[in-house]
């Protein structure tokens, strides 16, 4: 990122921020679409298109390496596992009018808040700095790589042993269930 | 102007590629699965062999109607041949066929990832698929590719990073680049992992618990007919050539071969791709279907370790030398 934000003007955008607002208000109205269906499973399929969304923007800035991450682990994972859980428990077609809860009001303002605060401090953070699109990709997997091992290594190994604390979690607690009927050596698959 | 001319015959050699090459695999297992069987397969349409066959069954699939169950999820329902077909193209798109610039429709940095990342996206159409049919059958095919993909994709990603620790890049080419033949015996686990672990995504037999006509007639996609079922079958076919493809270049050696790459690169990578296609099509006619629980610890219990042994040799060699 350079600091250039004198030769920058809001007035005369070029063809990557348009591309970029428009990407963003369609991953926008994805999220809103994603947490107002009356449908479970569409609801699944639309944080398919925002996350989708938000790879894109990664691209057009870009940080290839995390877009392309963002999608096999969002949209080729996480939503899968979460389209399996819905499918084993409870996935009807067509509306399902008790999908609310009366947390609704509560939901928005946290939702609210949270927003707010995150666009506060990204503004404040980056107020000045551009990055400079028509140079070498930024965010090659050289760079990305080099980055987290030598200046973001430590929170790396952190963020690793939580993950592994997770890992043991889950399989203490499906261990639980079988030692009870005591019958499956198994856990499930 | 000239850029944006080579991006569009790029992309127009990529998708005549995508065309021809699942076809040419689709009737090859038909002869191919004739012959193993004891009998001739198509013989008649188009006259030599029965060439025409495929074509003549796509005309067949395109004057079908087009049926959605009344029950089902309209929209979904029809988007879902789509997201299973698109992802295949994509990934072709970025795989190297010869060593020089031009042999590959798109060169990205990160690969490895990039192909991956898509395929898995294509799953996301079979689980649509079977959600949306409003069918029991269709729904538990779905389940059971969902729960696949979740087992396998993992050996799958492992296997591929082994690969590129070996040779510190993850972009197609630059694996290619660093490529020697001694690789292939010390990434040959990988290269069995990788291998299994796509036939396994394609949901190909052995691994075809997804779709066993035998208990839920035809998995997530008993519903469709004509075309949209044509489109899931191509998918099908399309997946054949880039799990033989991808194998190809990341444990095989790509365009390298015995008398050098001069001229010849893009013959030794379709060679090596078609003999693996023979292989998808040779397992499929001489193994039996795995049952639902035995394709859970195969994943579990053998994929995994052995793509985690292949990592820890190829950081040792990678040590060494």
């Amino acid at each position: 990122m350079i600091l250039a934000a004198q030769t920058q003007g809001f007035l005369s955008p070029t063809g990557v921020e348009i591309a970029f607002l428009l990407v963003g208000l369609a991953t926008l109205g994805a999220a809103v679409m994603t947490v107002t269906t009356k449908q479970l499973v569409h609801a699944a399929l639309w944080l398919v298109v925002a996350l989708g969304g938000l790879a894109v923007e990664y691209l057009l800035l870009t940080a290839e390496f995390i877009a392309w991450v963002q999608v096999l682990i969002y949209v080729g994972s996480v939503v899968v596992l979460l389209l399996f859980g819905l499918m084993l428990t409870r996935a009807p077609i067509g509306r399902s009018p008790d999908a609310d809860s009366g947390n609704r009001p509560v939901a928005l303002a946290v939702a609210g808040t949270a927003a707010a605060a995150l666009v506060w401090v990204v503004v404040d953070a980056f107020r000045t700095q551009w990055i400079d699109l028509d140079g070498p990709a930024q965010g090659s997997t050289e760079v990305t790589g080099s980055i987290l091992f030598r200046h973001w290594v430590l929170p790396f190994e952190a963020l690793s042993v939580l993950l592994l604390a997770a890992l043991v979690g889950a399989i203490v607690l499906s261990r639980k269930r079988a030692g009870n009927s005591e019958t499956d050596p198994e856990g499930e698959s | 102007m000239n850029d944006a001319l080579d991006v569009a015959v790029r992309l127009l050699i990529v998708f005549a590629v995508f065309l021809v090459l699942p076809l040419v695999i689709g009737q090859t297992e038909h002869k191919v699965m004739a012959h193993m069987q004891g009998r001739l397969g198509p013989m008649y349409a188009g006259g030599f062999h029965g060439w025409a066959q495929l074509v003549a069954d796509g005309v067949k699939f395109a004057q079908k109607e087009d049926v959605v169950p009344a029950g089902a999820d309209r929209r979904i329902f029809q988007l879902a041949p789509a997201v299973a077909l698109l992802p295949y193209l994509l990934v072709l798109l970025v795989i190297p066929i010869g060593p020089s610039e031009g042999a590959v429709g798109q060169v990205i940095d990160a690969g490895i990832f990039f192909v991956l990342a898509v395929m898995g996206v294509g799953v996301l159409g079979s689980l649509m698929a079977g959600w949306a049919s409003a069918n029991k059958f269709s729904l538990l095919g779905g389940l059971r590719t969902a729960a696949q993909l979740l087992a396998y994709e993992l050996p799958m990603l492992l296997a591929a990073a082994s690969v590129a620790m070996a040779a510190g890049t993850v972009s197609l080419p630059g694996i290619l680049n660093a490529f020697e033949w001694w690789w292939l015996p010390w990434q040959i686990v990988g290269a069995l992992v990788f291998f299994t672990a796509g036939l396994a995504e394609l949901q190909r037999p052995p691994f075809d618990m997804p779709v066993a006509d035998s208990e839920i007639i035809f998995g997530a996609y008993t519903e469709y007919t004509g075309l949209r079922f044509a489109l899931f079958l191509l998918a099908e076919y399309a997946g054949i050539v880039v799990i033989c493809g991808l194998t190809t270049v990341l444990f095989l050696g790509g365009w390298h071969g015995p008398m050098g790459a001069d001229g010849l690169g893009w013959f030794w990578t379709l060679l090596k791709t078609a003999v693996l296609a023979f292989v998808v099509i040779w397992l499929r006619v001489s193994y039996p279907r795995m049952r639902e629980d035995q394709l859970q610890r195969l994943a579990w219990t053998t994929l995994i370790p052995l793509a985690l042994a292949q990592i820890a040799l190829t950081g040792v060699v990678k040590v060494v030398i």
